[in-house]
C-alpha cells in the first residue's frame, strides 16, 4: 500500500515588517543583515492571527484540494508549533472542531522548536501506514517571537502549512517515498517555561546544530532511498533565515534551480514550524507528475526528519483549488512599521 | 464577559458556520433557533454557511469597547452572504479601514475575535477579509 | 379603560454628578414630580432603569428607591428595555391607572452612568445589542447607528451636514433648557471636525453619557381635573409599544426603523390622530442618524426626507414640526433609563404652556418617541391638553 499526501494547504499572514525597519530601530547596519543573513522582509501576525487560527485556514486549503474528504473520516490530526497559544488546553482541538474532524479522532499537540511541522507529518503518515486510521493531518504553524533587539528578531515569522495524509490511490498528489530522521541532544536554541523569549547558543546554531543535522539527515534519506541530489526535481531545506538552507543545499549537491522554489525565508522570514512545509507546499504548487522531492527539517534541540516524495499525474488538477503559497507571500502584503509591529506582538505594556 | 461554557455552546456556529435550515420554508437561520421566524417551522436541518459574501453596511468603530482596545480603529459590518445570511464581523487586515465600502466582496476567515486578559480564555469566530 | 392624565412632573438639573448617588438623583426627581402634582401618596412607583447592575453593582432597585422615598409597603417595579426602559415604565403606570388597578401612580426613570470609566460604559450599552452575534464582535452603538446612516446616506443621499444640522439644532434648544446637561452653541463646521467615534458619526453626533432622574405622576382624569387648579390638564391619548429584531443582521431594511413605524402607528390609531396633527414632539436622538430615521418612520417627512427636512429648519423649534425642544438626548443628555420619562416630562411641560424661553406656541398635541438598543424596541406616546 502506497501513503502519501492527498491534500495540502497553506496560510500566510498579509503583514510584513521589512529588516530595514527592525535595524533602524536597534541601530544596527541593515545593508550587512541583508547580505549576511539574506532576510529582506518579514510575515507578522495581526492580533488576530495564531497558530491556531492560520491551522485552520491552511487546514481548509488542504480539504479543498483533498478533493472533498469528509472531514469526519479523518481519524488523527496534529499540529507542531513552538507557539501554541494556550500552555495547557490543546490547539489541536479547536482545529480539529473547526475543520469538523471531532469528535471520532486522534488529536494532539506537538513542539519541537522548528521542526514539530515535519514531526506532526511524520506521525501522521506513519498512522495512516500502520493501518490505524484512513486519513491523518499533519500541520506546522507558528508565531515566533525573537526578543526585541535580538537577531532573532530580524527573522521570526508567522505561517501554517496543513498535510492531510492518505492512501486512496485515485487522491494521492504526492507519494512518500522515503521518511528519515536523525536527531541527538544538542542545546542550540532553548526557551524555559513562562519565558517570553527563546535563548541560543548565538554562532553554536550553526555547526554543531543546523548543519550537522540537516546533511545527516538529508544523506540518510538518500541513501536509504538510493537516490542521488541530480534525481530529485526539487529540495526544501529548514530556512532560519535565508542564508542557510542554500549553504547546507550546496554542500549536500543540490543547485539553484532545486532549492529556488521552495526558499521562501528571504521574504518570509523563519516561520519555524511551518518553515519548511511551507516552502513544500510551494514545490507542490509548480511541481509536475514524476517529480522527487525532498523535504529536510531541522528543529534546535535537535533533529532533523527528512522526507522524498514523488508527486502523482493528480498533482497539476488541484494546485490552482487554494492560494498557491507564492501567491500569498509576493501579494496584498500590508507593510508595517515598528511601532505597529511592537504593538501586534505584544512587546507593548499595556495599563491594567 | 465570556465564560467556558457561554461560548462553548456557540462552537458549532462561531467555528463552522453551522446554520439552521427550516424543513418547511428553506429559510436558513443563523444563529439557529427553535422557532423559524418566516413560517413558525420547528423543524430543521444543519447547514453550512458559504463563506463569500459583500458587504451590506459599513463602519469604523474608533472607540471600542472594553477588550477591544488594541484593534482600534475597528473596520466592522454587516456582511451578506452568497446564500443571503447577513452576519455582523470584523473585516480584517484592511491597511487603511476607510477604504472599506458597501458592495466589498469579502469572504469569511477563520480569527481570534477576543481574549479573556492575559491569563484566561481565547475566542475564535470568523471575520470578513475583503477579496 | 378609564382616561388617564399627568398630574405632576419632575426633573433635576442632567450631567455628570459627581456628587450625586443613584438613589439621591432619583429621590429628588420623584420628589419634584409629587410636589408638582400636590400630593404625597401613591399606590404604585414604577422605575425605568436599564442597567443599575452593571453601572452600579445594585439590582432590586425598585424596592431601594421605594424605601428611599420613605414608602416603603408602596408596590414598585422595574421596567427594562434597554434605552427606552423609562417609557416603558410610563406605559405600566398608564396601563396600571387606566386598568383601575392604580390610582396614583408615580412613574420614574434613572441612569447612574459616570461610576464606570468610558470603556465599561460602552460596554454595559453594548449589552442592548445581540451579545452572542453582534457585540462579541466588537460592535458599539455608535457602530449600529453608524451602519444605519452609512445606508441611509447610500439610498437616500442623506448628508454628513444634514446630520450636524440635527446636532446644532438640539443644542441651540438645550440651551434655552436649565436642566440640560450641556449648554452651548454649536456650528456645522463644530460637528463636522469634531472626533470621528464610528464613521460617518462625529463626537458630536452623539448622545452622551448621563447621570440623571425624571418623574411624572398619573392619576384618573377625573381626579387631575380636581387637582389641576387653573392649570391645563394633559392627558395620554395614546401608547403604543413595539419590537424589531436587535441583531441589525436581521433586518430587512436597514435605513428604517420598523419597531418605531409600528409603535407610532398604534399610538396614532388609539388616539385617532394623524402625523400632521402634532405640533411638538420629543423623539429618540440618541445619534443625530436615529432623529432623521424617527422623523420619517413618524410619518413626520417621506423616507429620505429626514435629512433635508432637518437642514431646512423644520424641525427647529418655530418649524413646522418642532422636534426635541428640550435639547434632546444630544444636548439634555442621556441618563438612558431616564430619557423616556423626561421626554413625558417635557410634553407635558409644553402643552401646560410653561416651557419658557423654548416654549412653542399654541402647542396642544404633543408626541414622544423613546427608543431601545439600535431600534429593538421602540415606544410612542401622545399627550393632549383636555
Amino acid at each position: 500500500m502506497s501513503v502519501g499526501i492527498v491534500g495540502y494547504g497553506s496560510y500566510i499572514p498579509r503583514r510584513r515588517i521589512k529588516l530595514e525597519e527592525i535595524a533602524k530601530v536597534w541601530g544596527a547596519d541593515a545593508p550587512s543583515f541583508k547580505r549576511g543573513l539574506q532576510l529582506h522582509e518579514k510575515s507578522v501576525p495581526g492580533k488576530d492571527e495564531d497558530t491556531i487560527t492560520m491551522a485552520v485556514e491552511a487546514g481548509r486549503r488542504a480539504l479543498i484540494r483533498s478533493g472533498g474528504i469528509d472531514p469526519a473520516t479523518i481519524g488523527a490530526m496534529y499540529i507542531g508549533s513552538e507557539s501554541h497559544p494556550y500552555a495547557v488546553k490543546p490547539s489541536g482541538t479547536v482545529v480539529a472542531e473547526a475543520l469538523g474532524i471531532t469528535p471520532q479522532a486522534h488529536v494532539g499537540d506537538l513542539e519541537f522548536a522548528c521542526k514539530a511541522g515535519t514531526e506532526s507529518m511524520y506521525l501522521a503518515h506513519s498512522l495512516v501506514k500502520a493501518g490505524e486510521v484512513r486519513y491523518a493531518f499533519g500541520i506546522g504553524a507558528d508565531t515566533s517571537q525573537g526578543a526585541p533587539g535580538n537577531a532573532l528578531e530580524y527573522s521570526t515569522a508567522a505561517g501554517a502549512a496543513a498535510f492531510i495524509f492518505g492512501s486512496d490511490p485515485e487522491r494521492m498528489l504526492a507519494e512518500v517515498v522515503e521518511t528519515y530522521s536523525w536527531t541527538t541532544d544538542t542545546p542550540d536554541f532553548w526557551r524555559r517555561s513562562y519565558m517570553h523569549y527563546p535563548r541560543h547558543g548565538s554562532r553554536y546554531t550553526g555547526e554543531p546544530a543546523y548543519f550537522r543535522h540537516v546533511m545527516n539527515s538529508a544523506k540518510g534519506i538518500l541513501e536509504k532511498a538510493g537516490l542521488k541530489p541530480e534525481d530529485l526535481a526539487f529540495a526544501v531545506f529548514h530556512q532560519p533565515n535565508g542564508k542557510f538552507p542554500l549553504r547546507v543545499g550546496k554542500r549536500l549537491g543540490f543547485t539553484m534551480e532545486q532549492m529556488e522554489p521552495g526558499w521562501l525565508s528571504p521574504w518570509l522570514g523563519n516561520t519555524y514550524s511551518g518553515a519548511s512545509p511551507i516552502g513544500t507546499t510551494a514545490v507542490f504548487d509548480v511541481a509536475r507528475p514524476g517529480d522527487l522531492v525532498l523535504l529536510t527539517s531541522f528543529g534546535s534541540g535537535a533533529g532533523s526528519d527528512s522526507f522524498i516524495f514523488r508527486m502523482t499525474d493528480r498533482i497539476t488538477e488541484v494546485q490552482n483549488l487554494a492560494p498557491l503559497t507564492r501567491m500569498q507571500l509576493d501579494n496584498n502584503k500590508i507593510y508595517i512599521d515598528y511601532g505597529t509591529y511592537a504593538k501586534l506582538r505584544g512587546k507593548i505594556r499595556m495599563g491594567e | 464577559m465570556e465564560s467556558p461554557a457561554r461560548s462553548w455552546r456557540e462552537y458549532p456556529q462561531r467555528y463552522r458556520l453551522e446554520a439552521a435550515k427550516c424543513t418547511k420554508c428553506g429559510k436558513v437561520l443563523y444563529p439557529p433557533r427553535v422557532v423559524c421566524p418566516a413560517c413558525h417551522g420547528r423543524e430543521f436541518e444543519t447547514v453550512t454557511l458559504p463563506r463569500d459574501g459583500h458587504v451590506v453596511a459599513p463602519t469604523v468603530v474608533r472607540v471600542p469597547p472594553t477588550g477591544f482596545e488594541e484593534e482600534t480603529p475597528l473596520p466592522i459590518a454587516v456582511v451578506e452572504l452568497s446564500n443571503g445570511v447577513r452576519l455582523m464581523v470584523q473585516v480584517a487586515d484592511m491597511a487603511d479601514p476607510m477604504e472599506l465600502k458597501i458592495g466589498d466582496p469579502v469572504h469569511l476567515e477563520f480569527r481570534k475575535i477576543q481574549q479573556d486578559g492575559e491569563a484566561g480564555l481565547l475566542f475564535y469566530g470568523h471575520k470578513a477579509v475583503r477579496d | 379603560m378609564r382616561e388617564v392624565a399627568i398630574i405632576g412632573v419632575g426633573m433635576i438639573d442632567w450631567g455628570e454628578l459627581w456628587e450625586k448617588s443613584l438613589r439621591q438623583m432619583w429621590a429628588e426627581a420623584a420628589l419634584a414630580a409629587l410636589d408638582d402634582a400636590g400630593i404625597d401618596k401613591v399606590d404604585l412607583i414604577t422605575v425605568g432603569c436599564m442597567s443599575p447592575g452593571l453601572f452600579i453593582g445594585q439590582e432590586h432597585i425598585a424596592s431601594l428607591l421605594a424605601d428611599e422615598l420613605g414608602m416603603a409597603g408602596v408596590g414598585a417595579t422595574r421596567t427594562e428595555s434597554a434605552c427606552a426602559s423609562g417609557s416603558l415604565a410610563f406605559r405600566a403606570g398608564f396601563a396600571e391607572v387606566a386598568s383601575g388597578l392604580s390610582d396614583i401612580v408615580l412613574v420614574t426613570g434613572v441612569e447612574k452612568m459616570t461610576d464606570v470609566d468610558g470603556g465599561d460604559a460602552t460596554y454595559t450599552l453594548g449589552t442592548a445589542a445581540d451579545r452572542e452575534y453582534e457585540a462579541f464582535h466588537g460592535i458599539t452603538f455608535p457602530g449600529l447607528y453608524a451602519m444605519m446612516a452609512q445606508v441611509h446616506m447610500a439610498h437616500y443621499g442623506t448628508t454628513s451636514r444634514q446630520l450636524a444640522a440635527v446636532s446644532v439644532k438640539n443644542h441651540a434648544n438645550g440651551l434655552l433648557n436649565p436642566h440640560a446637561q450641556y449648554h452651548l452653541k454649536i456650528t456645522i463646521d463644530d460637528v463636522l471636525n469634531s472626533t470621528m467615534v464610528a464613521d460617518p458619526l462625529h463626537l458630536f453626533d452623539c448622545s452622551p453619557i448621563t447621570d440623571g432622574a425624571a418623574a411624572v405622576v398619573l392619576a384618573p382624569l377625573d381626579k387631575a381635573k380636581d387637582l389641576a387648579g387653573n392649570r391645563p390638564v394633559v392627558k395620554v391619548t395614546g401608547s403604543g409599544l413595539a419590537t424589531d429584531t436587535i441583531a441589525l443582521a436581521n433586518r430587512k431594511d436597514l435605513a428604517k426603523l420598523h419597531a418605531v413605524e409600528l409603535a407610532a402607528e398604534r399610538a396614532y390609531a388609539m388616539a385617532g390622530r394623524t402625523p400632521q396633527d402634532i405640533h411638538v414632539a420629543e423623539v429618540h436622538d440618541c445619534f443625530t442618524i436615529s432623529e432623521v430615521m424617527v422623523t420619517e418612520a413618524l410619518g413626520f417627512f417621506e423616507p429620505g426626507q429626514g435629512g433635508p427636512a432637518a437642514e431646512r429648519g423644520l424641525t427647529a423649534l418655530n418649524g413646522k414640526i418642532p422636534v426635541n425642544p428640550s435639547g434632546g438626548l444630544k444636548s439634555k443628555g442621556h441618563p438612558v433609563g431616564a430619557t423616556g420619562v423626561a421626554q413625558i416630562a417635557e410634553i407635558t411641560t409644553q402643552l401646560r404652556g410653561e416651557a419658557g424661553q423654548r416654549q412653542v406656541n399654541g402647542a396642544r398635541i404633543g408626541l414622544t418617541q423613546n427608543m431601545g438598543g439600535s431600534g429593538g424596541s421602540s415606544t410612542v406616546h401622545i399627550l393632549e391638553v383636555v
